[in-house]
């Protein structure tokens, strides 16, 4: 296992941030943790980089112990923190150069690694890092965090900030470091990024709410889902949430996720609701559980 | 300029030296609609924003908004609006009624009226057990949540929301939408800038800025079906990548 | 160590691309020395001074003269009765009044004493003060040139020489005490801003995640801010032996290796800031209300101690600026080699040892 993690418990004061969070990510695997600001996953990516020492609960990385071993660790992971945390008054190059003396290496040494990435901002190499768009700043975090090769690699919010054709980059941008071996945690509040991972962890509270992979999170959605629709928006979703049998009722988009709370449900019922409540261009279909879906079930 | 138009936006223009920040958008956006306002970063959508608003003068152009010109009142323009960020929303430092109170009195209300739109406030959002809580304290959904009421204190024409919602949870994340919605429904008009595609989901329109010009303007359906997209996602992607 | 390199010359970027700092960081001590130097001085210089002559006669005429002719003193207005002095001092600018008794030189001549009041204007005691012995010590040397030829027995003449300072110069008082101070601000503020920007930008997570070790980190950090310091030092001193004439008496080789270790007692200092604080703000707080308000207060750099009541004396002890004020002093002024100010010496690196011992179990190999 290249990351193991046991009953790990952490609180501040009288807050608790993670209490009993176990999971296994096996080598070369990019497992996502998702949850929204506040969930804990940034204490435990601190956690797992030696950072933080938990309360309770153990981990290994890589198999090294955190508490015991963390020199060890410290030279075999790279860690890329929620903001991408570069020198703004050194140039791209400098930046590059600095992080990999310190991890005593060159630039050289692992260009093979970084190669993809380095050459979309190469061109830009002599600009101090603090003019970089938000896109270009990721990219530089990311080479600097890989720049000593390392086993595993941390990235926490990698993409928050960052606009989508950036985002969308960036997910290939791990999907090939994936081939190489690198086994890669990667956090992130956006429900859609789940997808790309190949197994995913949903955290909220500090729990870790369910653990597999994209696919099969949404087959345990319990209920059939409803996409409703009508041309008042506000008068939909008020007249759903006021009607007898519903179960959840979600906007999301253009639609309404809605189930309800019976086993023999007929959309049309719901529809001659919706007519007396004034509601036009009614439109009811079933959809599929998304992980969003799945998330707020689990979390209610 | 006809009734139903909140803001109308003509040929506006920023520079900044030589480069153009905004560059000659124009558009329009109905009283009671939710307009979502997308771009990257750095696409201009913020200095766009700033000079809606009236605390950025524009380099050329003309903008009305909520019945005023960007030019020459945007005192006026400040006064009719409302206006929430992701970066600042409440004092940290204050209690939820401190901020009410504070946000209350900068625009201009009775303490009155402050007391009753307290009241109000704090029903509507079961505020009761918070109010007198530091904001600091609070969950990140819940103060966005505050901010957005708070905004709406003085009852503004329209509401300017600047990433309203980024890392909050889903389910607050619903909770806050359905708040616009309501918002909406009363005729307050909603302008929001995000660069969270699934949010641009929510509008009744859309406008998808790149490089300082609006390069697709429409209702999300309609967009979705120009590009033949599965999702805003994709017709941004689509864009952005000419 | 070619970490240790690549830290150190990151480190000369931060500081090289950062101009406004740089400017506050070679400004600052021009700056300050000029205006200790030239604006603030506790010398007395054509003071404007009043005469209530109430006897007219030859001795009075010819004690004004000395006082007038002196540089000390300009004689601005001659009034007639005691009633004027208040209406005087209220305009402000006369800073003293003196008052001749009537019949002056006659009582001198008959009864061997006669009386001239001073008055001061006491709203600056320091001033008031001087201008009161400046004048006494006229009125001494005139009494004595009248009593030549006269023969008293029993006479005690105290002469009063002021050693090391002879011309009593404020700005000798002020370089070592200026010195002080900025090798102090330098080093301790720079440095403990400079760690905890790293850690606000959240780059010292990433340090804290690589091989470097903390020693490393932190005596990178310090290394710059060595070299800086003594840049400054040099300065101060050459602006003060070249601009204000200020002799260096005892060995500048002894002056050099005092200034260094006071260089690194601030830069552990810095340290030991930088450990208890999270945001450069504080930092900045910090460093200038813990450090720089007791350097001007307490060290003995304006205020003498033997005059500070007893508590604000011992906590002026575990101030270091006031033993290396102590040692500058000694070796710039009074030319004293190490066998003097080994004491002085002993307690800096003491309290050294001590910042750096402290700052190292404070500082955290983690974030907690």
């Amino acid at each position: 296992m290249s990351i193991s993690v046991q009953n790990i418990s952490k609180s501040f004061k009288n807050k608790t941030a993670l209490s009993d969070i176990s999971f296994e990510v096996k080598e070369g695997e990019l497992f996502g943790l998702i949850g929204p600001d506040g969930a804990g996953k940034t204490t435990l990516f601190r956690i797992l980089t030696t950072l933080l020492i938990p309360n309770k609960g153990e981990a290994t990385i890589a198999n090294f112990d955190i508490i015991k071993d963390y020199k060890s660790i410290r030279n075999n992971v790279g860690y890329m923190p929620g903001r991408f945390s570069l020198y703004q008054d050194l140039t791209v190059e400098e930046n590059l150069e600095f992080f990999a003396t310190i991890f005593g290496t060159t630039i050289e040494e692992n260009y093979d690694l970084i190669k993809d990435i380095y050459v979309q901002i190469e061109p830009f190499k002599k600009r101090r890092a603090g003019k970089l768009s938000g896109g270009m700043k990721q990219k530089l975090a990311l080479s600097c965090a890989l720049i000593h090769k390392p086993k595993v690699l941390f990235l926490d919010e990698p993409t928050t900030g960052v606009d989508p054709v950036s985002r969308k980059e960036f997910w290939e941008m791990l999907k090939r470091l994936q081939t190489k071996g690198i086994t890669i945690l990667v956090s992130t509040p956006y429900m859609d990024e789940a997808a790309l991972c190949d197994r995913i962890a949903l955290i909220q509270d500090g729990k870790i709410l369910e653990i597999d992979t994209p696919r099969e999170i949404v087959k345990h959605y319990p209920k059939t889902i409803y996409n409703v629709k009508a041309a008042n928006m506000y008068l939909l979703i008020e007249s759903l949430n006021i009607y007898k049998h519903k179960y959840s009722v979600y906007p999301f988009g253009e639609f309404v996720h809605y189930t309800d709370s019976r086993t023999n449900f007929n959309p049309e019922d719901l529809k001659l609701y919706l007519k007396t409540k004034n509601l036009k261009n009614i439109s009811i279909e079933i959809t599929q559980a998304t992980i969003e879906d799945t998330f707020m079930e689990l979390a209610k | 300029m006809k009734e139903e138009t909140a803001i109308h936006v003509e040929n506006l223009t920023k520079m900044f030296g030589d480069f153009t920040a905004v560059n000659a958008i124009s558009f329009d956006v109905k009283k009671g609609e939710i307009f979502g306002f997308l771009g990257a970063n750095g696409a201009g959508k913020t200095t766009a924003m700033k000079m809606l608003i009236g605390i950025l003068t524009p380099t050329s152009g003309n903008a009305d908004v909520a019945g005023f010109n960007v030019n020459t009142q945007p005192e006026s323009i400040k006064k009719s609006i409302g206006y929430m960020s992701q970066k600042f929303a409440l004092y940290d430092d204050l209690t939820v009624k401190e901020n009410i109170t504070f946000f209350g009195g900068i625009y201009g209300l009775t303490r009155k009226q402050i007391n009753e739109k307290r009241y109000q406030l704090v029903e509507e959002l079961e505020l009761q057990e918070i109010v007198n809580e530091l904001v600091s304290s609070l969950p990140l959904g819940w103060k966005q949540k505050i901010a957005f009421s708070v905004a709406l204190l003085h009852n503004p024409k329209i509401v300017f929301l600047d990433e309203p919602t980024g890392g909050v949870d889903p389910i607050t994340r619903r909770q806050f939408w359905e708040l616009i919605y309501k918002a909406a429904n009363k005729g307050t008009t909603i302008f929001v800038t995000t660069h969270y595609m699934d949010e641009a989901e929510y509008c009744d329109s859309v406008s998808i800025m790149v490089n300082g010009k609006i390069e697709a303007l429409d209702t999300p359906k309609k967009l979705k079906e120009q590009f033949n997209a599965e999702s805003m996602n994709d017709v941004f992607l689509k864009l952005a990548r000419g | 160590m070619k970490r240790f390199i690549g830290f150190i010359k990151k480190e000369f970027y931060h500081i090289f691309r950062d101009k406004r700092s740089l400017f506050i960081l070679f400004g600052m001590p021009i700056a300050q020395i000029m205006l200790f130097g030239f604006a603030i001085t506790n010398e007395i210089n054509n003071v404007d001074i009043a005469i209530l002559n109430n006897s007219k006669d030859a001795t009075t005429e010819e004690i004004i003269n000395k006082l007038n002719s002196s540089s000390y003193f300009s004689i601005k207005e001659f009034i007639q009765n005691e009633n004027e002095i208040e209406a005087i001092f209220k305009k402000g600018h006369v800073k003293a009044v003196l008052n001749f008794e009537a019949d002056f030189s006659k009582k001198l001549s008959t009864k061997n004493n006669a009386n001239v009041q001073i008055i001061t204007d006491a709203t600056d005691p320091n001033t008031a003060n001087t201008i009161s012995n400046y004048v006494s010590a006229i009125l001494q040397n005139y009494t004595q040139t009248i009593n030549k030829n006269v023969t008293i027995t029993y006479q005690i003449i105290p002469k009063t020489r002021m050693v090391y300072n002879q011309e009593l110069k404020s700005v000798f008082m002020f370089v070592p005490g200026v010195m002080t101070i900025i090798l102090m601000l330098v080093s301790a503020m720079m440095t403990s801003i400079s760690i905890t920007r790293e850690k606000e930008l959240g780059t010292m997570e990433i340090l804290l995640v690589s091989p470097l070790k903390p020693f490393q980190v932190i005596v990178g950090k310090v290394v710059p801010y060595i070299f800086l310091s003594i840049v400054n030092a040099i300065i101060i001193i050459i602006l003060s032996i070249f601009v204000f004439n200020m002799p260096v008496q005892g060995s500048l080789f002894l002056l050099g290796i005092e200034s260094i270790l006071f260089i690194i007692t601030s830069l552990s200092l810095g340290i030991l800031i930088s450990t208890v604080s999270v945001t450069q703000q504080t930092a900045m707080m910090i460093s200038l209300m813990g450090l720089m308000l007791p350097v001007i207060l307490l060290s003995g750099f304006i205020f003498p101690i033997t005059s500070m009541p007893l508590p604000l004396q011992i906590i002026s002890n575990i101030i270091p600026a006031k033993w290396f004020i102590i040692i500058v002093k000694g070796i710039m002024l009074k030319g004293v080699g190490f066998t003097f100010i080994w004491k002085e010496t002993l307690i800096l690196v003491g309290m050294t040892l001590f910042f750096i011992v402290l700052s190292t179990k404070k500082y955290k190999i983690r974030l907690e």
